[in-house]
């Protein structure tokens, strides 16, 4: 493990992994919102605006990221979306946790239970406020397992982005590594790179969910 | 005269082939108490959630006070009431369910207050106090702070009746509401119901608690397979019914709890 090579490349080891971390939540947010935006058009009474959707999220997760990556950026071009790689890569997340985001979201809103539904429409609460005020936080708190479990395995989805260019920390690492021939130290401290990513946000996530189920828990309901 | 508080004619439901409500006629005065009791799966409860509309009926008409809900009320063809309208309706009928159904996210207090702020459109601040006032009521005014799922099952049945409280209803509903209590917890529940009938409250309970219907009830309606078979005065429903299903259920209940 030679120090020196890699103390040599840090300026650009550390942009690149600010890129990675722009990459992740950039993606993530619009993964998110879009998700969230889907699940709620799933619940309107509007089949084929439903069905559109259910196809749109059927393709996205039945094709591999890589895929929809280059057919973005590649494939962008010919009808005229030219995208600079990091502006694809980020909308290439974006589009791709989206769909899995929707269903995580669309499986926390079903799990709200009935009666608590019920009994908000039955004090008269409009349904915005049923929405925002009752299905939404018990939705949240029932998915945010999932929720931190997606953002784990997109963080690790960005070292896809090297391959169309983007400047992140894996395209850094295989610059390095193909300029000093040290492939295996570059893997390694890859690998510790990412590790130390994904505890910090399964930690953070383990956290927020101990915080927000500490008053609920033990079980409601009969006794 | 004025009209009834709850009034129906001639409701009928059905679930498929299944026919849950037949023809059901039933009248509850202001002030009055009336229980439904009857055998489970009789109707009892699709009849108590027809009152506000979380199911739908088929045939018939259902008044509160004279308004008809969940339709439009004018002849010909029917069609659904609107949204707003329907929330003007509700939020004057009360409603406590038999699994509680508080909002796990929330206090106690904030269980209370979320309606009277989102409905009643009340400032924070006098929402808060109101159901600060509403909890005291049912005795929980130290439980504030707690979140349902830290309170046994007979407090959060207080708090959810308190819920219902606040927004001052004209009348009550309750669905079996000590069903799913541990037998100790049931007397908490029920003294606050009993409390509640003799301030005058219109209720309108499902319940299989005979001793708490044969006391405080102006009335009793008997349901069985969709159809109200005997209704009275409880001492006639339950000692001078010759309706032979009547008889039976009240044995069945009589040999359950003697020993």
């Amino acid at each position: 493990m030679s120090f020196e090579v890699l103390w040599r490349y840090a300026p650009a080891l550390l942009s690149g992994f600010g890129v990675t971390i722009l990459c992740w939540s950039a993606g993530a947010v619009i993964g998110i919102v879009v998700g969230f935006a889907i699940s709620l058009i799933y619940r309107l009474n509007f089949a084929p605006l439903r069905w559109l959707l259910r196809v749109y999220v059927e393709i996205i997760r039945g094709t591999p990221f890589l895929v929809q990556l280059f057919l973005l950026y590649s494939g962008g071009p010919f009808i005229g979306l030219r995208l600079e790689a990091t502006t694809a890569g980020i909308l290439g997340l974006g589009i791709y946790s989206s769909a899995y985001f929707a269903e995580v979201f669309r499986a926390g809103f079903s799990a709200v239970p009935r009666g608590q539904i019920e009994a908000a429409q039955c004090i008269g609460m409009n349904p915005f406020d049923i929405l925002w005020r009752i299905s939404l936080p018990v939705m949240l708190v029932a998915t945010l397992p999932a929720i931190v479990n997606l953002l784990i395995i997109l963080s690790k989805e960005t070292v896809i982005l090297s391959i169309i260019t983007v400047p992140e920390l894996m395209y850094q690492m295989q610059t390095m590594a193909a300029e000093t021939f040290t492939a295996f130290d570059a893997i390694f401290a890859m690998a510790i790179f990412y590790w130390l990513l994904v505890e910090a946000v399964s930690r953070l996530g383990y956290r927020l969910e101990r915080r927000v189920t500490a008053y609920m828990a033990p079980a409601t309901g009969a006794s | 005269m004025s009209a009834p508080m709850i009034e129906l004619r001639g409701v009928s439901k059905r679930f498929g082939a299944l026919e849950v409500l037949r023809d059901i006629d039933l009248r509850v005065e202001k002030s009055e108490v009336v229980c439904l009791i009857g055998p489970s799966g009789s109707g009892k409860s699709t009849l108590l959630r027809c009152v506000n509309f979380l199911e739908s009926y088929d045939a018939g008409d259902i008044r509160i006070e004279g308004r008809l809900i969940g339709y439009e009320d004018r002849p010909g063809p029917r069609r659904l009431m609107g949204g707003r309208e329907l929330r003007e309706l509700r939020c004057e009928i009360g409603m406590v369910f038999q699994h509680f159904n508080l909002w796990p996210h929330m206090s106690a207090l904030r269980n209370v207050a979320e309606p009277l702020r989102r409905v009643r459109r009340l400032p924070a601040a006098e929402a808060s106090e109101r159901a600060m006032q509403g909890l005291a009521r049912v005795g929980l005014a130290e439980k504030a702070a707690a979140y349902p799922g830290h309170l046994s099952g007979g407090q959060q049945q207080r708090v959810a009746i308190a819920r219902a409280l606040a927004m001052q209803p004209r009348l009550m509903l309750f669905d079996e509401p000590t069903s799913a209590l541990d037998p100790e917890l049931v007397g908490e529940v029920l003294e606050v119901m009993r409390g509640l009938a003799s301030d005058g409250m219109t209720m309108l309970i499902v319940t299989h608690e005979m001793g708490f219907a044969a006391k405080v009830a102006d009335r009793i309606a008997f349901l069985d397979a969709g159809r109200i078979v005997e209704q009275g005065p409880p001492r006639q429903v339950f000692h001078e019914s010759a309706e032979p299903r009547v008889r039976q259920f009240l044995q069945t209940y009589h040999d359950r709890n003697s020993f």
